[in-house]
């Protein structure tokens, strides 16, 4: 099969597929690998049949477990369409696990302990995490740090700065007032947030997930800015000399990372009922393996939201197939790091 | 006398191209044997094969009556052959004792004796002559002790067989001294001295013998003596002109563009700058050549003139009249301006995009005035910049480094035609791609020409420079060394001038 894919591939593979048995089949397979996108939808189709080969006494095979998986991948699908846009740069943004933490923890400071309003702890919430993915975007467009330093430092500034905002405690509906511990009741908007709608079909954080990857996805298709980061990524001295704003596009790219981180952590705020400044620690891998496996370049260049959907939907199936089947964590973690390398190794074929 | 090295029927091919073909080269004690050629004709590759760079060549190299192959550049050492190349080997962030020894160390149970390396290296240094600490850092160190470094450790290794390719290239006139009395020295120590150069002055000054290619082949061989700069400046032109220029009448009117000196600086300023204060001007619908042999700052003053090193940069630029601040890439595009670079692969194309978004790449300021991009405008942009430049591509969404090399050209040209630019700087237009598409650029040329658009051209190929140039400037070490009207111009006059002779007969240092 994987001889078959290097092959050129004739225009009448498809008839000869109806006509031929394993031939024909291989020939379909082979033109179906011969895009990042085939490729990527074969990998999903392999966790799918996975899924229905363990199919945990028919759980798999029940509506809820695909509503519930949808529901669980979306933090990480959001924080997957900011990290998208800064790996097609040539980037890498290692710090969205801390950034998300630092949003969790202020939503729920904002909200809990300080009364604020809802509507106005978001816009905070969103500001703040602007902010820190800018930072790190001003340490590799102007500063000209290597994105994986610069983002590895905002990581630990961003952790730290949510322990300290927190005092390293927890934040929830547990309020400490001077001797006495009071217990608040749910700000409103953490209900609504964590809650469902169709029915209980859909939930609100799956709405906002395909909220930010359709914004994300316009403006990498559709906008002039979504251009330039390919370029960047392709050839930054060419897209320089021709006239490319490269700084700003790649400034611009960091800060909507951090966007997303924001808007990731209000959502694991809500899901969580409370603001755990060690949250989100390890998303970032899940996150970039999100995004490798649909087959956009680390390399940078080469990718779209697209691709990144379904990364998306192969890791948050995997994770789900592991867990309605009970494996252990020490299974789930090791099954999960062979599929990454399998998945990345079907990818890469086509840059040899 | 006996040679020291000498190769014989030596043949080389990259891919189907024959770079280098049947070439004889000796090299004899005590002597500088001088390398010439014009730029591609072969003079570093046939050093490369001596050097042990490329082992898959074909002839043979004898030494005292013996065949060696070298296989690669450590292989050549333990032959007593030596490179000094153009960008120097050496390591900046280690020390100077350190570089003398790497690849050969002194070791005792494998680990390096460092002090044995600073001792040795002190005396080798010292011989040589070289003033310079041998703990201190090579980045520390001027350029021109670090090439001296680069020789000591060649000649620490008893090399027997110099190699210097352009060795004086980055060096200024002091510095220059000094390597000559260091070739001087070598040479009565009887070693073989290969010198490479592009300037007459030190032909003239350093010569023994000279040996000239052209085109991969031997054209010319014989004692400094028995060839005169006239016969030596016939040998390495020497070609038949070919009449497949279609250049036509220029309407040459007003004035497009003034520049008034023009300097850019290497990233380090206390070096030679690149681009020395040069001014010239160029009318609408005239085609400028810029003649210039590597090193010449043909390239760099595009570069300076585009923004694109704005911070090295300096002097006056004006378009119709008009004085401009070109600080990068984007204001030269916005003022009209469109720079065609030497390399597509490096610097024009994005090759993991498609032809459409190649095509378009320059012109998003007007193509996306608001931002939102306009997939159909830009499909119909692409398509007819593929129709007017006679594109062949398989389909405009395929990505541009499937194309051949012509078809890429084509793209990066593209590029700059939908910019709608008043100014064309095109670098080496026609390199690396086939007659046919050579021919299709020139004819493209005349039709902007045309239109009253300003062309500068820099070429290293002579031929094109004298056919399709209005009138020719050329450059030396980054300054303008003489100026040609059409006709005046002839490849030997320009490519004595590109070797540092100005008009008056005077060296230019």
């Amino acid at each position: 099969m994987i001889a078959e894919a290097r092959k050129p591939i004739r225009g009448d593979a498809d008839a000869e597929s109806r006509a031929g048995g394993l031939r024909g089949l291989g020939r379909a397979v082979a033109r179906a690998l011969a895009s990042s996108a085939g490729r990527a939808c074969l990998e999903l189709l392999l966790v799918l049949v996975l899924g229905a080969v363990f199919n945990a006494d028919g759980a798999f095979f029940k509506e809820g477990t695909h509503r519930d998986t949808l529901r669980q991948a979306s933090v990480y699908g959001i924080l997957a369409c900011g990290m998208t846009l800064v790996i097609i740069t040539g980037g890498i943004d290692l710090s969205v696990g801390s950034v998300l933490a630092v949003s969790s923890v202020s939503f729920s400071l904002l909200t809990m302990h300080m009364d604020w309003p809802w509507w106005t702890a978001i816009v905070a919430c969103l500001a703040l995490g602007s902010i820190l993915g800018s930072a790190s975007g001003a340490l590799v467009s102007s500063a000209k740090l290597q994105p994986f330093i610069a983002t590895l430092a905002m990581m630990t500034f961003a952790r730290g700065f949510a322990k300290y905002i927190t005092g390293g405690q927890k934040i929830s509906t547990y309020v400490t007032q001077g001797d006495k511990v009071v217990i608040k009741e749910l700000p409103p908007i953490f209900k609504v947030i964590d809650s469902r709608i169709l029915g209980g079909n859909l939930a609100i954080v799956s709405v906002i997930f395909i909220v930010c990857f359709i914004l994300s996805w316009t403006f990498l298709a559709r906008h002039k800015w979504g251009r330039e980061l390919y370029s960047i990524g392709g050839n930054e001295e060419a897209a320089r000399l021709s006239g490319v704003p490269v700084r700003l596009a790649k400034f611009v790219a960091y800060s909507f990372s951090g966007l997303m981180c924001a808007v990731a952590g209000i959502c694991q705020a809500a899901q969580e009922t409370q603001g755990d400044p060690e949250t989100g620690a390890g998303y970032e891998l899940t996150a970039i393996a999100m995004v490798v496996i649909g087959g956009t370049s680390l390399a940078g260049g080469r990718g779209s939201m697209g691709l990144t959907l379904l990364g998306i939907l192969t890791i948050g199936y995997l994770q789900k197939i592991l867990s309605i089947n009970a494996v252990p964590e020490a299974g789930r973690l090791m099954i999960t790091g062979i599929i990454i390398v399998l998945a990345v190794l079907t990818q890469k074929r086509r840059t040899r | 006398m006996v040679p020291l090295v000498s190769m014989r029927g030596i043949t080389k091919l990259f891919g189907p191209v024959k770079v280098l073909d049947q070439v004889d080269f000796s090299i004899y004690p005590g002597e500088v044997h001088i390398l010439a050629g014009e730029n591609g004709a072969g003079k570093s590759t046939l050093m490369n094969i001596l050097a042990g760079v490329y082992a898959d060549y074909q002839g043979r190299i004898l030494m005292q009556g013996r065949e060696i192959r070298p296989a690669s550049p450590l292989d050549a050492n333990r032959h007593g052959i030596a490179a000094i190349h153009q960008e120097l080997s050496l390591i900046p962030s280690m020390t100077v004792y350190d570089n003398l020894f790497l690849g050969h160390p002194m070791t005792r149970a494998g680990f390096i004796r460092e002090k044995a390396h600073r001792r040795s290296a002190e005396s080798a240094l010292a011989d040589a002559g070289v003033a310079a600490s041998v703990g201190s850092l090579v980045e520390e160190l001027p350029i021109s002790v670090q090439q001296l470094i680069e020789i000591t450790k060649a000649i620490r290794l008893n090399a027997n067989v110099l190699i210097m390719d352009e060795p004086s290239s980055a060096l200024n006139v002091h510095d220059v001294e000094t390597l000559f009395a260091v070739v001087r020295k070598l040479k009565s120590e009887n070693k073989g001295i290969v010198y490479i150069t592009h300037r007459l002055e030190e032909i003239q000054r350093l010569a023994d013998r000279i040996t000239v290619l052209r085109d991969g082949r031997l054209v010319g061989s014989a004692l400094a003596s028995e060839m005169p700069e006239k016969r030596l400046i016939h040998l390495m032109v020497g070609r038949e002109m070919e009449d497949h220029f279609p250049r036509h009448t220029p309407r040459i009117s007003t004035e497009a563009l003034r520049v008034e000196e023009l300097t850019v600086h290497r990233a380090n300023r206390a070096r030679r700058p690149l681009v020395d204060k040069v001014s010239f001007s160029a009318a609408r619908g005239e085609i400028v050549g810029l003649g210039g042999l590597q090193g010449s700052g043909a390239s760099e003053l595009f570069l300076g003139l585009f923004g694109a090193m704005p911070k090295r940069t300096e002097g006056r630029v004006s378009l119709a009249g008009r004085a401009l601040r070109i600080r990068s890439p984007r204001d030269a595009i916005a003022s009209g301006i469109a720079l065609l670079t030497n390399d597509r692969k490096a610097t024009g194309l994005i090759s993991s995009m498609s032809v459409t978004a190649n095509i378009c790449a320059a012109s998003m300021m007007r193509l996306a005035p608001r931002g939102w991009r306009r997939p159909r405008e830009e499909a119909r942009v692409a398509s007819e910049m593929g129709r007017a430049l006679h594109l062949r591509a398989a389909s405009l969404e395929m990505e541009v480094g499937n194309l051949s090399g012509g078809n890429q050209q084509k793209v990066a040209i593209g590029k700059w035609l939908s910019t709608d630019p008043r100014i064309m700087l095109l670098d080496e237009p026609t390199r690396g791609i086939d007659v046919g598409a050579k021919h299709e650029i020139y004819q493209l040329m005349n039709e902007w020409t045309a239109k009253g658009i300003c062309i500068l051209l820099v070429t290293s190929e002579m031929p094109e420079l004298l056919a399709m140039s209005d009138r020719i400037i050329v450059m030396h070490r980054g300054k303008i060394t003489a100026e040609f009207p059409q006709g005046e111009a002839t490849a030997e006059r320009v490519l004595e001038a590109a070797m540092g002779r100005t008009n008056g007969g005077e060296d230019d240092r």
